[in-house]
């Protein structure tokens, strides 16, 4: 039995792939049980999300597997498979352990540590458990990826760095004012990076927002948007001296705010902190206002250069955290071997050798009269005993059968064999 | 005893400095429960300390250098406790644990022994008047404290290079608000040691003000604070331009306690 990723994602596979190979809504109870009809497939669990599709499954043979799967997709989804062919990758054995591991652990994302795919990964598991798809591998594949999903997020600070611009403004203003939440805001301008910026501001708690535009219209649609007031583009100075934060993004081909204005601004506010935020090429407000005592000016560079020190942090935290991946793996392997027939043969016959040696002994001491002869003639007989006892087990342990790992396991339990690593 | 005590929470602020020195290189957001475990330890085994010197001496443990600088660290590391429980501010024992630590040795190398204060002095003002100067300047101390704080985070901000402590930094506004209280706080505070003092000048020496040098000094200081105030009020001089009064204000009070005793001659000089 082995275990079988196939799969695509935002590298290997553009949107348009992507978005035709999904499993959305009741396509993802089909899709599951129709992996599942298929004879090789004896585990099977699927992941669906906007940057990625996965099927993981434990299979007999991989090579027919990933023949049925593909033909399955192709059926499935209507569409061709020399369309999706190119996009799909397979992985078996460790190296789709440690793939499971690293997904969960967010370090196959496209925006390394984001959070959202370990709640992905724990629907997937969910999901697969209620129908009752999974068994003893995949179970136990699924909890130790989100366990170790878990153990890279506490060990590492792979999650904590604002890796996007709209981000790393918010991160800025939270060390400016701790607590955005009551914060007054002022979008000057419009432009998609300026207001998902502003999107994120108010998301995080800012309430008065003000909204300076050109054209009036626009800024009243605008302001509708995030709640706002519009304000005209000639009263913008006016309103300054009762703004903490301004994102400003405006066409304009000079500064639109000069050193001296604000400091103006400053003096009336009685020199409250001031946040500034100009995404505007060419820029908007004069750079010398950066100079003054309270105002924190942030051009679009500044931002960039704040995300790719984020960047560097988080693939630092990144090596850290394929670290711990390799130690998870590891595990999980030493745990598969463990289902291996032969050490299980073993450890059953060395049990019932134990037992009899045990009774043996108990038998001789009572007996102490029997001379060797009939002694030898008992010991024969428990040998015979025990023998025919752990036949049928062990032959059925070293038939290749479809559910052997589950018999393994079963043994063990049974016959209290360790060499698990009981970990649950 | 007593020194066994004295010794022992020496070295467990020497433990907590160095484990707060550690965390600015390493660590999370907040103070690391080993830190705040083992101030926490050295702080009850001070306490311990003055109350047996108390003891002792029949007053408030504050009539030599060594005492003095003693309880003036034990009030720094009271309000350090207060403010951490009340603001979990993360790295501030990186600032104030050293303070407290320098504080303290320069207790241990000074004479301990206890001698007899004088007539003069012997008087119930003399535990309401110190512990009042003390707290307040304990209070300026930790304001100085956050004022370095509030000097490096801004410092990041201005300079757009966010590494090193940016991200463990609370916000400025966070700091420049707490500087903020605490100069409210110790302000009141010198205000009522420096009446006090008058008080009891006035019952032991005869006259409330006699210009000493210690007088003197404490009057710059309380005029230090006094601009401070006033400026944040009515110009909002606040942040950075706080932060650095607060600091200059330390300073003095530093003079104030520990030159004005070893250089110039003063009533207030310890015997």
């Amino acid at each position: 039995m082995k275990i079988l990723v196939i799969g695509l994602n935002h590298k290997t596979a553009a949107v348009e792939i992507r978005e035709k190979l999904a499993f959305n809504g009741p396509k993802l109870e089909d899709g599951i049980f129709g992996l599942r009809e298929i004879p090789e497939v004896k585990e099977v669990a699927l992941l669906s999300t906007c940057n990625r599709v996965e099927i993981y499954a434990c299979v007999a043979d991989p090579s027919s597997a990933v023949e049925n799967i593909k033909k399955f997709l192709s059926d499935f989804h209507g569409i061709q498979r020399s369309d999706f062919e190119k996009a799909l990758y397979f992985i078996t054995d460790s190296d789709a352990v440690r793939h499971v591991l690293r997904v969960a652990s967010s370090l196959d994302s496209m925006v390394v540590g984001e959070p959202q795919i370990l709640g992905q990964i724990k629907d997937t598991f969910d999901f697969a458990l209620a129908k009752k798809t999974t068994g003893v591998l995949l179970n136990r594949l699924m909890k130790k990826a989100i366990s170790t999903a878990k153990r890279v997020r506490t060990e590492t600070r792979i999650a904590e760095n604002a890796v996007s611009i709209s981000f790393a403004a918010v991160e800025l203003a939270k060390k400016i004012f701790t607590d955005l939440s009551g914060k007054s805001f002022m979008l000057l301008g419009a432009g998609e990076m300026a207001e998902l910026a502003a999107r994120h501001l108010v998301g995080n708690g800012v309430t008065d927002v003000k909204v300076v535009n050109r054209t009036y219209e626009r800024g009243c649609e605008l302001a509708n948007e995030f709640n706002g007031k519009p304000v005209r583009f000639e009263d913008f100075l006016q309103e300054l001296a009762n703004t903490d934060i301004i994102i400003c993004s405006t066409g304009a081909p000079t500064y639109v705010l000069y050193k001296a204005q604000m400091q103006k601004v400053l003096k009336e506010r009685k020199h409250k902190p001031v946040f500034i935020i100009d995404i505007s090429v060419p820029r908007n407000i004069d750079p010398e206002i950066n100079k003054i005592d309270g105002v924190y000016l942030y051009d679009v560079d500044d931002l960039q250069g704040v995300v790719d020190t984020n960047m560097l942090e988080r693939k630092k935290e990144a090596e850290k955290a394929e670290k711990i991946i390799d130690e998870e793996v590891e595990k999980f392997l030493k745990w598969m071997s463990s289902l291996d027939s032969v050490p299980t043969i073993v450890a059953l016959r060395q049990k019932a050798e134990e037992v009899k040696n045990e009774e043996f002994e108990k038998f001789k001491n009572k007996f102490p009269e029997l001379d060797d002869e009939k002694i030898k003639a008992v010991e024969y007989l428990t040998a015979a005993i025990i023998n025919k006892l752990i036949h049928p087990p062990t032959v059925a342990l070293k038939e290749d059968t479809e559910d052997r790992d589950e018999l393994i396991a079963m043994i063990k339990k049974l016959y209290r064999i360790n060499g698990d690593d009981n970990e649950e | 005893m007593g020194t066994i005590l004295f010794e022992l929470a020496l070295t467990f602020y020497f433990a907590a400095t160095i484990i707060s020195i550690i965390e600015i290189f390493k660590g999370g957001t907040e103070s690391s429960k080993p830190m705040l475990f083992i101030a926490g330890a050295g702080f009850l085994i001070h306490s311990a300390s003055i109350i047996y010197r108390y003891a002792a001496a029949g007053h408030l443990p504050v009539a030599s250098m060594h005492e003095a600088s003693s309880f003036f660290a034990w009030c720094i590391v009271l309000i350090f406790f207060f403010l951490e429980y009340r603001y979990k501010i993360g790295l501030m024992g990186s600032f104030i644990m050293p303070m407290v630590f320098i504080m303290m040795l320069s207790s241990s190398v000074l004479p301990r022994e206890i001698r007899p204060l004088s007539p003069a002095l012997q008087s119930y003002w003399l535990g309401i008047h110190t512990f009042l100067a003390f707290l307040g300047n304990a209070s300026f101390a930790i304001a100085a404290g956050i004022g370095v704080m509030y000097l490096l985070q801004e410092h990041y901000l201005k300079s757009k290079h966010l590494g090193g402590l940016f991200k463990r930094l609370p916000s400025i506004q966070v700091l420049d608000e707490i500087n903020y209280r605490l100069i409210t706080i110790g302000f009141p505070l010198l205000t009522l040691a420096i009446i006090t003092g008058a008080l009891w000048a006035e019952s032991a020496w005869g006259s409330y003000w006699r210009w000493d040098p210690k007088e003197v000094w404490s009057l710059i200081t309380w005029f230090i604070y006094a601009l401070v105030l006033h400026v944040r009020l009515t110009a909002g001089w606040r942040g950075r331009r706080a932060a650095i009064l607060s600091i200059i204000g330390f300073l003095t009070i530093l003079f104030t306690f520990f030159g004005v005793n070893l250089l110039l001659k003063s009533l207030h000089s310890f015997s």
